[in-house]
């Protein structure tokens, strides 16, 4: 049986969106082109972790077949905004109906089977799902992968070559205010599913499904349902990530992505739509980080005598994390949040300071 | 028929080696219903132990691969009392993220002690082949099938003779019944996990051993070796031994006349069979085809 989501209903408070508002406006003019495509990256990703905490955190189903829908977003973003040369709504529309009508498909097949049966066909799922990748050379260009230059204009504006007011913009800072404002908009889609009847139904499903079937929620409806969201979500984050690299290659989509999807849910906190964002953010960080700490260390780095290799730490890095949230910190960085906060707020000395405030 | 009877020969050596990685599933899941992603990362870890005794330090190659094959055995328990006690009870999913985080981990740590690079493990049957009449049969091949044979042998042997044999038996039936009647199923669970790393530490070297050689690339038969388990069922260890055979053998098949036969399935195709065998197979019996049926709770 799976346990009780622990988390207290986090509600953003005025100060924090207002915060994150700022923030959004503000980041592109204060950072580097390269930390915003680090951050770029970590909004797609979020895009996806999102969906997939609906299905796993949510609803108690785990994937490991999250990488397939995204590669089947990118190519259908390659083929209906390049080869057909259709702007941004259509490839964005497009994958995500992709996205939820493959998973429309596969999900009824996979979802009668539970727990560890559901991971490892799931885990088939992908590697069936990159070798079409492979060899379907007219639509993915084969192993080698085929160029995304999407059209990225949306009523006018071409986020590709942003001018506003005659100040022209990097492709890195019209790009972040693209992605974010979806990642925005996934994030709020997801938080309010979650809210409303169906969300209640998927929790209680993940929590007893025959308990939740005798009080008349259809298991098998919601499950499928949560899996063709969190299909067409991972496609519309697969469609982002072709457009922003502008090339895809097959050996992107791998097990090791799917991996990487669920360390992120996991890091961030299952069943906490902020804590998806957190985690994609802080997995998506993790290499760049290690990457720039990493460089003035001898024993690390590309040398011939070093030690172990970037790439080799940046995994083992990765494995240890999910090993020790798991075992160590099962709620993610959302509920060591809550903690913190509550622990803040029981110190005296801030108690007076907000009674103060608010009296 | 010379190519169908030595594809079936190569095949069955194969679906041998699948059957020890999954022989090790099956027994972990009937003791502690946990599926070990991990198991991988013990085949490789069998694999390179044997490698260092034999190559750099010079050991006789049995004594290698007996001390690997012990090492390996020991390696399984201290994982579960690492890692594995902590996430009983707690959902399917978690427990498969912590062995597959564990996979993760010990397939970098492996090649950064021991590099990239293949390495030749010194196995005294090398690439040397026998001639049956018109089939050409590797030595390596046959050594495999002899070694499996006799390892699993020994194992049903245990299961069925041995006093921990059967309580291991009662501790599938029902763990709560087998300990009321003063079976400790923490050494049960222990037992389970000394004999999965020993098997993958005895498919890695049947792997590693002649052409192949050790390279980081040999943990993936424990991806191949899942379509195994499920297709013989996930509590049936005759189920394992059957599904590896199975699953061997059609790789084997489907490498040999895919390319001429059905192109359009494109190049390596017979890497991803064991997972449409699977698909297939679970969509017509979800438990595979020696498995329990699950019953329903609540």
């Amino acid at each position: 049986m799976t346990s009780r989501s622990p988390l207290p209903h986090l509600p953003l408070s005025r100060l924090t969106v207002a915060l994150l508002a700022a923030g959004y406006l503000l980041a592109p003019w204060r950072l580097s082109d390269f930390w915003l495509s680090v951050l770029i990256y970590g909004g797609i990703a979020a895009i996806g972790a999102v969906g997939l905490n609906l299905l796993t955190g949510y609803t108690g189903q785990v994937s490991l077949g999250h990488a397939a829908f995204l590669g089947a977003g990118a190519y259908t973003a390659g083929y209906v905004g390049v080869d057909l040369g259709w702007p941004l709504p259509a490839w964005l529309v497009a994958a995500a109906l992709a996205g939820g009508a493959l998973g429309a498909l596969v999900g009824p097949a996979a979802l009668r089977l539970r727990g560890h049966y559901l991971g490892i066909i799931t885990l088939g799922l992908v590697l069936l799902a990159q070798h079409i990748f492979q060899e379907w050379n007219a639509l993915t260009g084969g192993a080698t992968g085929r160029p995304t230059t999407l059209d990225a204009s949306i009523a006018g504006v071409d986020f590709n070559e942003l001018t506003v007011l005659g100040q022209p913009f990097t492709r890195e800072q019209s790009w972040f205010w693209l992605v974010w404002a979806l990642t925005g908009l996934a994030a709020l889609a997801v938080a309010n599913i979650v809210r409303t009847r169906p969300g209640r139904a998927m929790q209680a499903v993940r929590d007893r499904e025959v308990a939740a079937e005798m009080l008349g929620v259809s298991v098998t409806r919601y499950k499928i349902g949560a899996f063709v969201v969190a299909s067409a979500l991972a496609a519309v984050a697969g469609a982002l990530q072709a457009g922003f690299q502008q090339y895809v290659s097959p050996s992107e989509w791998s097990l090791l992505l799917s991996i990487q999807f669920l360390a992120m849910i996991i890091v961030g906190g299952l069943g906490s739509t902020t804590g998806a964002v957190l985690g994609a953010l802080f997995v998506g960080a993790l290499p760049h980080l290690i990457d720039e700490l990493s460089a003035g260390v001898p024993w690390l780095a590309g040398e011939q005598d070093s030690l172990i290799s970037v790439f080799a730490l940046n995994q083992i890095v990765f494995g240890l994390l999910i090993v020790l949230f798991l075992t160590l910190e099962p709620h993610g960085l959302a509920a060591l949040w809550v903690r913190l906060r509550t622990h803040i707020a029981r110190t005296p000395r801030w108690h007076a300071l907000t009674r103060r405030r608010t009296g | 028929m010379e190519q169908l009877l030595q594809l079936l020969v190569a095949g069955l050596a194969l679906g041998a080696r699948y059957a020890l990685v999954t022989l090790g599933f099956v027994v972990i899941f009937r003791a502690t219903g946990v599926i070990n992603f991990a198991q991988g990362s013990l085949v490789l870890l069998g694999a390179y132990l044997t490698y260092q005794f034999a190559g750099p330090w010079q050991w006789p190659f049995l004594l290698a691969a007996i001390t690997s094959v012990i090492a390996c055995g020991a390696c399984g328990p201290v994982i579960e009392r690492l890692l594995l006690r902590r996430m009983v009870g707690r959902p399917a999913f978690a427990v498969i993220m912590v062995t597959l985080g564990l996979l993760i981990v010990i397939e970098q740590a492996v090649p950064t002690m021991w590099g990239q690079d293949p390495k030749n493990m010194g196995d005294p049957w090398g690439i040397d082949t026998v001639q049956a009449g018109a089939v050409t049969v590797a030595v390596r091949d046959l050594w495999t099938l002899g070694l499996t044979a006799l390892a699993i042998a020994g194992v049903f042997g245990f299961f069925r003779y041995s006093r921990y044999g059967l309580a291991m038996r009662a501790t599938a039936l029902d763990q709560e019944a087998a300990q009321a009647q003063g079976i400790s199923v923490r050494r049960v669970v222990a037992l389970s996990w000394t004999i999965a790393g020993a098997a993958a530490a005895l498919a890695g070297i049947t792997v590693a051993s002649g052409e192949a050689g050790v390279s980081p690339s040999i943990s993936q038969i424990a991806l191949a070796a899942f379509p195994a388990a499920i297709l013989g069922g996930l509590d049936s260890p005759y189920g394992a031994i059957a599904g590896g055979l199975v699953i061997g053998v059609s790789q084997t098949l489907t490498a040999g006349y895919q390319p001429d036969h059905a192109a359009w399935l494109g190049d390596n195709f017979h890497v991803i069979m064991p997972y449409v065998v699977m698909i297939a197979i679970l969509l017509v019996r979800p438990y595979g085809l020696f498995g329990t049926r699950e019953v329903e709770r609540a």
